[in-house]
């Protein structure tokens, strides 16, 4: 399942037993850590594995306040993501080691692990497992640090960083509306680090062998590796680490499994990404670079494959509904408007008055985009926007009931 | 977070509080309608609210009258 890099340079080089001497084994004991980080952060050119690709070096920076917080994200409320899942179940000491490796750095007074439900006594084992480890090497005064394992609550939008944040202050797992940066004042009023676990593992990488080493994968102005997910008509759905600047239709061949003839299109950055139909992923690669050019990016690294026998009104219709009622509830244009977005959009993908279901997706779709304390109206009307234009050709089918793939079957 | 090439007080929503009540959609005509469940919009499109000829002056009674709390002038 991963990629053919060097054993222990790559995040899922563990075997699933967790064993911290095997991760010392494979990977190296720690260096003493220092400030120093931030600068070889700066200069690996690490961008954050959570979506937004920030880079990670000026987010650590902006962190200059005392009492700093450090967040470790983990919550992954993205359906079609798996990776940070893997990442905690095979190599979770890598995630520690970053942790701790950051929060010296930043000097943290707190940690936190903000894990998703099902995953809490594991990961709780592996930390009492470094904690036990840290404690012996107290003596020497090297490691101090202590990690507060939090479980998240389940849902789409529990991931999102005020929800993140609220959660650990002991609120509901819900976006606030953002007044301050949490750089300034997250958890309890402090300076507050969010960071998604990919991240901190490749931070853990970055203190062992440093940004030359990290700039040795990837691209110049994307470099080292990342963790994607495959899913949808694929024979080898799952988690894998390629190098960013990948060739994507060398990732479907090879990683996936995938004959390209029997791809229609991919949605790229999950149920808030965008679809792209096979032709324009010709040439493409793994990045924000080449990516923007077709109006895609990489996400968090979901790759869902849609095959020639679906139909793509169909499978969006599906992903709305879901963010519908994965609606926090919290803003009335996102309360109100994606239910009726899902229900125009089914009514499209089965041809019921797919003319009327059509002026609603453009009227509701206008109307909820951008109009929420976070992303996640926005999310949805980006997914609608390229479907409609990446399956323009099925609409148009739909409008006149003649869908091949839902021929005999629509109505 | 103004719109490109123009510049003017924006008017930051919390969505998270808003209930559509309406005040500030009739205490800035020039700035804001109401969608078709009474939240505010702007007039002029766009998902940043940049006040609008004279509603600059009434915003700070928009963001004290606002029942729910939800405006703020950025």
């Amino acid at each position: 399942m991963t990629a053919p890099t060097y054993l222990a340079e790559s995040l899922l080089a563990q075997d699933g037993t967790n064993d911290l001497r095997r991760h010392t084994e494979l990977y190296g004991a720690r260096p003493p850590a220092d400030e120093s980080l931030v600068d070889a952060v700066v200069r690996s050119g690490l961008l954050g594995h959570g979506g937004a690709a920030f880079p990670t070096g000026a987010k650590m920076r902006s962190i200059t306040g005392r009492k700093a917080v450090l967040v470790a994200n983990a919550a992954e409320g993205e359906p079609l993501s798996r990776k940070d899942h893997v990442l905690l179940d095979r190599s979770v000491h890598l995630v520690l080691d970053g942790i701790a490796a950051t929060a010296s750095a930043i000097r943290a007074r707190d940690c936190y692990l903000y894990a998703p439900p099902e995953r809490v006594d594991a990961v709780q084992a592996a930390v009492d497992a470094v904690q036990a480890a840290v404690d012996e090497r107290r003596r020497t005064g090297w490691d101090r640090t202590k990690i507060q394992v939090i479980a998240a609550a389940p849902g789409f939008v529990s991931g999102e960083k005020s929800a993140v944040i609220s959660a650990i202050e002991g609120g509901p797992a819900l976006p606030r509306d953002k007044r301050t940066h949490a750089s300034e004042a997250g958890v309890r009023g402090r300076p507050t680090l969010v960071l998604n676990v990919e991240t901190l593992a490749h931070i853990a990488l970055i203190e062992r062998r440093g940004p030359q080493w990290f700039r040795s994968r990837g691209t110049a102005s994307e470099p080292g590796t990342m963790l994607v997910t495959y899913s949808g008509a694929v024979r080898r759905p799952g988690v894998a680490e390629v190098p960013l600047g990948a060739s994507i239709e060398e990732m479907l061949t090879n990683g996936a499994g995938v004959d390209l003839r029997s791809v229609r299109a991919v949605l790229l950055g999950g149920f808030h990404g965008t679809w792209v139909d096979r032709d324009a992923l010709t040439g493409r690669a793994l990045s924000q670079e080449s990516l923007a050019n077709i109006g895609s990016r990489p996400g968090a690294g979901i790759v869902h494959v849609l095959g020639t026998s679906s139909c793509g009104l169909l499978a969006t219709a599906e992903f709305v509904r879901c963010l519908a009622n994965e609606s926090a509830g919290q803003c009335g244009p996102c309360l109100n408007g994606l239910p009726r977005l899902a229900d125009a959009f089914s009514r499209l993908s089965i041809g019921d008055d797919a003319d009327g279901a059509i002026t609603e997706i453009a009227r509701y779709t206008r109307l909820v985009d951008g109009r929420g304390a976070c992303h996640h109206p926005d999310g949805t009307a980006r997914l609608i926007r390229s479907a409609m234009s990446v399956f323009a050709q099925d609409v148009h089918l739909h409008r006149l009931d003649t869908c091949e793939i839902h021929r005999g079957r629509i109505r | 977070m103004t719109i490109e090439g123009r510049r003017g007080t924006a008017l930051h929503i919390d969505w998270t509080r808003c209930d559509g009540r309406g005040v500030c959609t009739e205490l800035l005509p020039d700035t804001l309608i109401r969608d078709e469940w009474g939240y505010p919009l702007a007039r002029h499109g766009g998902t940043t609210v940049v006040l609008e000829g004279s509603d600059a002056q009434r915003a700070a009674d928009a963001v004290r009258l606002c029942p729910r709390m939800a405006l703020r002038v950025k």
